[in-house]
């Protein structure tokens, strides 16, 4: 993929400020932020904002420990899905059956599709070894709500044997307006629908077909009758109080100015996050859009879109593009420790006594860390000026960050497989997405040749703040332009992140260096294939 | 004539079985499969061979001209 070096410009939504949304909900008001982390508040969030204080305690209570609807709870909380669900009722020309579905799920790894009876099992086994395991999710290899049998026997099941976990699924939204009324009956808490458009015109580049009422639909005519029903299937839901996720791929040249659009649709129909997903495209995947050389976008093309989105239905900015049988923490994937075969030897006990013990002493971590993060914040410097030379204070910048959790700094740039990306202000630190890389250190040495790609994966940030780094990676980052910062290691990372943009700044000021802006970054397309 | 599915082409997705009017078609390690006594192209059903329609792979389901043509009575 080729990457214009040149940063594009700003929008003229980038600057719109993030929080205080209002989204009504079921009739009830609620509001609740992007994915946001303040200076001077001190608060994390994506989508579903922080805490009990920024959003009704029934919505609370749905999202603080879902990893994909809190930014927060991911760090804390795991989730599963289940490959119950294999057929599907459209064709959408990122994905190609034939292979497996380049966008659900780590292309050319064919899932092992179970019984309901079978994912019931391993759900019940993976909670058992698992405890902070919150979530159930069933999201393909096809389209749930094709296989509905097989979807809500899966439900059914789970309710009378594992009734503390939550219940959520994924869905192109075509035959969602048939199955609300099942939906709601099994407590299913959080439905994502897949929505890529809500103009034919955009849909009938993105859809060659669906299947509807017994009869292959092509065309615009596909892409019209798929944009009603999915529209419909959102206004139910919203209607019954069940938050749904609305999942966008950006599909550069096809729908990237359209999903302002759908960004401000699913909003007005109660929405309540909205992620929007870097299209992953290549010829390898068989996929039309791989064939015909459809590429997906750059990270600055991507948070571009996601920037001009704020305002409208929050944003999730931690989506990791998970596959569909994918087990643990967002970004881990330990599916391979839950085999039908593994299932079989373990010795399980379901025991909810001793998973919600466990939950709430995630619960007390998380809110102790919270708690210490905001203490560190308070302290954080946000200088207007250093030693009587004035800070600009329309600086804006992007940092990148390794670390291993707790939201701190700190992980060796050499050990990290992603880093996670803050963009800057004075005063404001805000999470604005993750970006994989190939791990740099392999066996205690640095592979050279992998450098380029993690510059090209950070490209955009002016420094990368680690707990520890080498020699070498150090001076060739500081080559490419981007600063290597270490000296804050094992603090929080929105307190590291500001009093390093507040030193920044001050060099700036003083002549010490010169603030250049820096060019646009990629995004890995094999960066899903490979754990 | 009957319908027939191509194994090396079916993904094993299972889009076809419920859509069958017949109850024709079945799984068996992994891949679908249509039992040609059982199937009527649809023909009385649909105005489309369900199968066909529903299948994500092109040419995966395809007239098995081993068989002759469904009449229907």
């Amino acid at each position: 993929m080729e990457i214009a070096l040149e940063s594009t410009a700003p929008s003229p939504n980038r600057l719109k400020p993030l929080r205080g949304i209002k989204v009504e909900i079921a009739g009830q008001p609620a509001s609740s932020g992007g994915c946001g982390t303040t200076g001077g508040e001190g608060k994390a969030s994506c989508g579903s904002s922080d805490g009990p204080d920024d959003m009704s305690p029934e919505i609370w209570e749905k999202v603080k420990n879902h990893p994909c609807y809190s930014e927060e709870a991911h760090h804390h909380y795991a989730r599963m899905h289940v490959a119950v669900a294999p057929a599907c009722n459209i064709q959408c020309n990122y994905c190609n059956r034939k292979y497996d579905c380049s966008n659900e799920s780590r292309p050319g790894v064919v899932s092992q599709k179970l019984t309901p009876e079978q994912a019931v099992k391993k759900v019940i086994a993976v909670a058992s070894e698992i405890p902070q395991m919150t979530v159930l999710g069933i999201a393909g290899p096809g389209d749930a709500l094709a296989s509905p049998q097989k979807t809500f026997e899966t439900f059914r099941m789970l309710q009378e044997q594992a009734p503390d976990i939550k219940l959520c699924l994924s869905t192109n939204g075509l035959a969602l307006p048939d199955y609300v009324d099942e939906i709601a009956k099994y407590n299913v808490d959080h439905v994502t629908i897949t929505i890529n458009m809500i103009d034919a015109a955009v849909g009938e580049k993105i859809y060659p077909w669906i299947f509807y009422n017994h009869k292959r639909y092509y065309g615009r005519e596909a892409a019209q009758i798929l944009t009603d029903r999915q529209m419909l299937g959102l206004e139910m839901l919203t209607a019954r109080g069940i938050l749904t996720k609305i999942n966008s791929v950006l599909i550069p040249g096809i729908n990237d100015e359209h999903l302002y659009e759908v960004n401000r649709a699913v909003k007005s129909r109660g929405a309540f996050l909205h992620n929007i997903m870097p299209l992953i495209s290549e010829a390898e995947h068989g996929t039309v859009f791989g064939l015909t050389g459809q590429r997906g976008p750059s990270a600055q093309e991507l948070k571009d879109v996601q920037d001009a989105c704020m305002g409208g239905a929050n944003l999730m900015r931690h989506c990791r593009q998970c596959r569909a049988d994918a087990v643990g923490l967002l970004g881990e994937d330990r599916s391979d420790e839950f085999t039908l075969d593994k299932i079989e030897e373990m010795d399980v006990v379901y025991d909810l006594e001793k998973r919600r013990a466990y939950q709430e002493k995630v619960e007390e971590e998380r809110q102790s860390q919270h708690q210490a993060k905001v203490d560190a914040l308070s302290a954080s410097i946000d200088a207007q000026n250093i030693d009587g030379i004035s800070l600009d204070p329309e600086m804006r910048v992007m940092v990148a960050v390794a670390t291993e959790g707790h939201g701190k700094v700190n992980q060796h740039f050499g050990h990290a497989t992603e880093f996670q990306i803050f963009e800057l202000t004075a005063g404001s630190a805000t999470f604005v997405g993750h970006r994989r890389v190939d791990l740099y250190c392999q066996g205690g040495f640095g592979e050279d040749e992998q450098l380029p790609s993690i510059v090209n994966a950070i490209n955009d940030c002016h420094a990368v703040l680690v707990a520890k780094i080498g020699a070498c990676p150090r001076d060739e980052l500081k080559a490419a332009g981007i600063e290597p910062v270490d000296q804050y290691a094992h603090e929080f990372i929105e307190k590291a992140a500001l009093n390093w943009f507040s030193d920044y700044r001050s060099r700036v000021a003083n002549g010490e260096i010169t603030h250049q802006p820096r060019g646009d970054a990629a995004i890995r397309q094999g960066a899903f294939m490979a754990a | 004539m009957a319908y027939k599915i191509v194994g090396s082409q079916c993904t094993g997705c299972s889009a076809c079985e419920p859509e069958c009017p017949n109850e024709a078609i079945y799984e068996k390690n992994g891949v679908f499969y249509i039992k040609p006594e059982k199937c009527t192209e649809c023909i009385g059903h649909f105005d489309e061979a369900q199968c066909v329609a529903a299948c994500p792979v092109d040419k995966t389901c395809i007239i098995d001209t081993a068989y002759p043509r469904y009449q229907a009575t």
